[in-house]
């Protein structure tokens, strides 16, 4: 039997869902999983890991740990492999784990598949498929040389188990000297929205140049907020100065997959297509029948957005109320 | 003080993928190359603590197939000083790129202040290098950054992090800052600096000039695949009304996404 060692990510005293993908993945093997959780006051969340399927849990707290820094982080994960000796190492690609996991790949002289949406383990082999040029192909990462095998997965790409028996896992303190960092949090800046992030929601609703302006998006928003969705743009409503880039779908922007997308106004050029193709459920909403949104939608809606948009936001309200 | 700015050169983003017959790479053929969109930004905020730096120079640095010079004389027209080309096959990994970046680093000057990257090339998508080159380093980083305090001894980042919050991170130098989308305006070359560009020295290194060897390869990429075409959707038609009553409904009961 093999090791498998999950990075357990926590923001503000909470698991991210995504810990509870990689320990489904890792238990799921057969393999002996254990995880490892860096923070500030995080006993309380082993609990947890226990029942996902972590066997053993390294817990390194400490009160510069309290905001997530690549430094830190690096020498306690670090240590943490040391300690476990894993085959296999699975973390988030979160902002966080997508930050400190290539350092952890350069100190350990390791390869590292960073993107992972797709992921099989049998025995102590990982094989994972990622996507490349934003997801207009996909390509199977091989391992080449000796080490442990290193890997950051998608949140959301995996599905998430169900937590499992109570077993119980031996939690192991380790205790380390954050002493020397370069590096310092001085604050994090919380966001001023309340929808949720456009990479990590359930529903997007997008917007495109067709918009003519920022305060035109509030049509956008209104339909968003109906569904609990995130808003996004395409690039050329970012660059026009509608949007912030934070909301950009595609290639420069982020690469979504919720269960429902809606695109209103948005052409759908190649680099645009590659962000979103992957939703579950694909709305275009366009006045040009020829543009390229249309092939990728489920539905197609050829009209004017700034009609049927507040329409739709009327017909949805009234069947979520039901 | 040296400025370093690491780039790519990617396909354009409005390439059409195609693969090779044997699935092993993408279909290079007619693809128009271009530096990618997230190291613009790097260079033009080296260029801008130059100008605000008297006596510093920002060398750019590209490993790639020998079509990677365009890339570094775009940088240099618009306005870095110097290039160093490092021959590599374009399957290496972020490793192997990241170790021959770093020792032609170490073969420079021993003054460097800063290093640039773009958060990630839109090619792999990894975002792996800076952290890597780092690692190589033993600089400090701090990636996705959307603003730079700049300081005698260090600088304070604005770096990005999940649901539109970030993070002020302080770092010591020389450090490397990788830099996201909306942190500057890249300027475009003009005609007379494009003119100079051609000009400006490009050093070229082999791999084996900086001690890499095919054990610095740790992944390959293989069986590459095109995402399967999509099935022509539904049309939703009659007037606006109609189109959204109808849509609603087949989000809901078809879909069954509401």
């Amino acid at each position: 039997m093999g090791k498998i060692l999950v990075i357990a990510e926590q923001r503000d005293g909470k698991l991210k869902k995504s810990t509870f993908e990689l320990l489904g993945l890792a238990t799921q093997s057969g393999n002996e999983t254990s995880a490892v959780l860096l923070g500030d006051g995080v006993s309380g969340l082993t609990k947890e890991l226990e029942q996902y399927g972590a066997t053993s849990i390294y817990l390194i707290q400490d009160a510069s740990l309290k905001f997530y820094s690549a430094e830190s982080y690096t020498l306690g994960v670090l240590e943490a492999i040391k300690q476990a000796s894993p085959d296999i190492v699975l973390a988030s690609h979160s902002p966080t784990g997508r930050d400190f996991m290539p350092k952890i790949a350069a100190c350990l002289g390791v390869g590292l598949a960073s993107d992972c949406t797709q992921a099989q383990i049998s025995g102590v082999n990982l094989k994972v498929r990622r996507p490349v040029y934003a997801g207009k192909a996909t390509v199977e990462v091989e391992f080449l040389g000796q080490g442990p095998r290193l890997a950051t997965i998608r949140p959301n790409a995996i599905g998430a188990p169900k937590p499992i028996s109570a077993q119980t896992a031996k939690v192991i303190p380790i205790s380390i000297q954050f002493t020397g960092l370069k590096t310092k949090v001085i604050e994090i800046v919380k966001g001023n929205s309340a929808r949720p992030d456009v990479a990590e929601a359930p529903a997007v609703v997008s917007g495109g140049r067709s918009l003519k302006s920022a305060e035109n998006f509030k049509i956008i928003e209104e339909l968003a907020d109906v569904l609990g969705a995130a808003v996004g743009a395409s690039r050329a409503a970012v660059d026009a100065g509608y949007r912030a880039h934070r909301d950009q779908v595609g290639q420069t922007g982020k690469v979504v997959s919720p269960v429902l997308y809606i695109a209103c106004g948005i052409s759908g050029a190649i680099q645009h297509l590659a962000g979103m193709r992957t939703s579950k459920c694909i709305v275009a909403i366009n006045t040009d029948p020829e543009a390229p949104i249309f092939q990728v939608a489920d539905y197609g809606v050829i009209g004017d957005l700034f009609a049927v948009v507040p329409l739709l936001k009327e017909e949805l309200k009234k069947i979520k109320e039901h | 003080m040296n400025i370093y700015v690491c780039i790519k050169q990617v396909p354009d983003t409005e390439t059409k993928i195609k693969l090779k017959p044997d699935f092993t790479w993408i279909d290079t053929g007619g693809i128009k190359w271009v530096m990618s969109p997230f190291d613009e930004y790097a260079v033009e905020e080296a260029l801008r603590v130059k100008e605000k730096n008297a006596g510093s120079t920002v060398i750019v640095v590209s490993a790639g197939p020998t079509r990677v010079i365009e890339c570094i004389r775009t940088a240099l027209a618009m306005g870095a000083d110097s290039g160093i080309h490092i021959e590599i096959p374009e399957t290496a990994d972020n490793n192997m790129t990241a170790k021959a970046l770093a020792n032609a680093l170490k073969k420079e000057p021993a003054n460097i202040g800063l290093v640039f990257t773009g958060k990630e090339a839109i090619d792999d998508g990894s975002a792996q290098v800076s952290q890597l080159l780092a690692g190589f380093l033993g600089f400090p980083y701090v990636s996705v950054v959307l603003n730079v305090e700049y300081g005698a001894q260090s600088v304070k980042c604005k770096r990005e992090i999940e649901g539109g919050a970030y993070e002020i991170v302080e770092t010591a130098l020389p450090a490397i800052i990788a830099t996201q989308k909306g942190i500057n305006e890249p300027r475009y070359a003009t005609l007379p600096n494009i003119m100079k560009a051609k000009k400006k020295e490009i050093k070229t290194y082999k791999t084996s000039d900086l001690g890499i060897s095919e054990g610095d390869q740790k992944i390959k990429f293989k069986n590459f695949e095109l995402p399967p075409p999509k099935q022509a959707g539904k049309k939703v038609s009659g007037d606006p009304a109609a189109q959204a009553k109808e849509l609603a409904r087949l989000l809901h009961e078809e879909a069954k996404v509401i």
